[in-house]
C-alpha cells in the first residue's frame, strides 16, 4: 500500500495543532498505537512551530507538509521556503535555541529524534528548510497488544 | 472553567487540551501579569485537561520555574498523563521541578 498527501498553510501558530491533527489522521491507516500516534503529532509539532517561528520570522508565508505511506512506514517533509539555517549541526545541538528571548527550550530536534526512527534536515540560507523524518510502525507490536 | 485561580500566595493554573507553541504565548502572559502585580509564592500547573505538550510547553514551564525561584517561591506540577510524562521525562526538568505530592515520578 501507498498513500500520499501534502498540506499548505499559513505560517500562523493556530495552525500548529491543525497540522499534527491533519498527519495523525492520515496515518491511523497503518493502524499504530496511541504511542506512535502521539510520537509522530509531538514531531509534527516540533517542526511545524520551527518553520513558523524561525522560517518566516514575523512574516506570513506558507508551510508544506508531504506525507507519504508505504508499507509500514511513515515518512513526512516539513518544508518551508524562509529564512534558512546557517548551521544545522548546531541547531540541531540539545538545548541551543537561536532565540532564546522567546524562551525557546532548544529541545525541538531532540524530540523529533527521540520520536522518529530517522530524521533529516536540509537547509540553505534565504531559500529554506525542508526537515524530512520517517518512522516504522510496529504493526506486530500493535497485533501482539491488542 | 478559568484558566487561573488564585488563592492567598498560591496560583493554580490549569492548562489548556493542548499545550503548543500557540497556547504557551497566551499563558506566559497571563501569569507573568499575577505573578507582576500580586504577592505568588507557589504555582502550580495542573495537566488535568492536558493531553498534548510539545518543547513549547517545556520552555515555559522552565521560564516560570525561573521567574519564582527569584522570587523564592514554589513551582509544582500535577495530573500529567502519558504523553505528558513522557516529554517531561525526557526533557529532564523533573530533576528540578516538584511534584505534586500524591504524584510519583515513573
Amino acid at each position: 500500500m501507498k498513500n500520499e498527501m501534502t498540506l499548505a498553510f499559513d505560517s500562523l501558530s493556530e495552525n500548529e495543532g491543525f497540522a499534527r491533527v491533519a498527519v495523525a489522521a492520515f496515518v491511523t491507516q497503518l493502524n499504530p498505537t496511541l504511542e506512535e500516534v502521539a510520537d509522530i503529532k509531538t514531531a509534527v509539532s516540533e517542526a511545524v512551530t520551527n518553520a513558523i517561528i524561525h522560517g518566516y520570522p514575523n512574516e506570513v508565508h506558507t508551510v508544506v507538509v508531504r506525507a507519504r505511506l508505504q508499507e509500514e512506514t511513515v515518512e513526512l517533509w516539513v518544508v518551508d521556503n524562509g529564512v534558512g539555517i546557517e548551521d544545522v549541526k548546531k541547531a540541531m545541538e540539545p538545548l541551543y535555541t537561536s532565540r532564546p528571548e522567546l524562551e525557546r527550550s532548544g529541545m525541538g530536534f531532540m524530540f523529533m529524534e527521540a520520536f522518529m526512527d530517522q530524521v533529516k534536515v536540509e537547509s540553505e540560507p534565504s531559500k529554506g528548510t525542508t526537515v524530512y523524518m520517517r518512522k516504522k510502525i510496529q504493526k506486530g507490536v500493535t497485533e501482539q497488544e491488542a | 472553567m478559568e484558566m487561573l485561580e488564585r488563592n492567598g500566595g498560591r496560583l493554580v493554573v490549569y492548562l489548556p487540551v493542548e499545550l503548543d507553541h500557540h497556547y504557551t504565548e497566551e499563558i506566559r502572559e497571563k501569569v507573568d501579569k499575577v505573578v507582576r502585580e500580586e504577592p505568588v509564592f507557589e504555582l502550580e500547573f495542573d495537566f488535568s485537561r492536558t493531553v498534548f505538550m510539545d518543547s513549547a510547553g517545556i520552555g515555559m514551564i522552565l521560564g516560570r520555574y525561573k521567574m519564582m525561584k527569584a522570587l523564592s517561591g514554589r513551582m509544582m506540577m500535577s495530573h500529567m498523563r502519558g504523553q505528558i510524562r513522557r516529554i517531561l521525562k525526557l526533557s529532564g526538568i523533573l530533576n528540578y521541578i516538584q511534584l505534586e505530592q500524591e504524584e510519583e515520578v515513573v
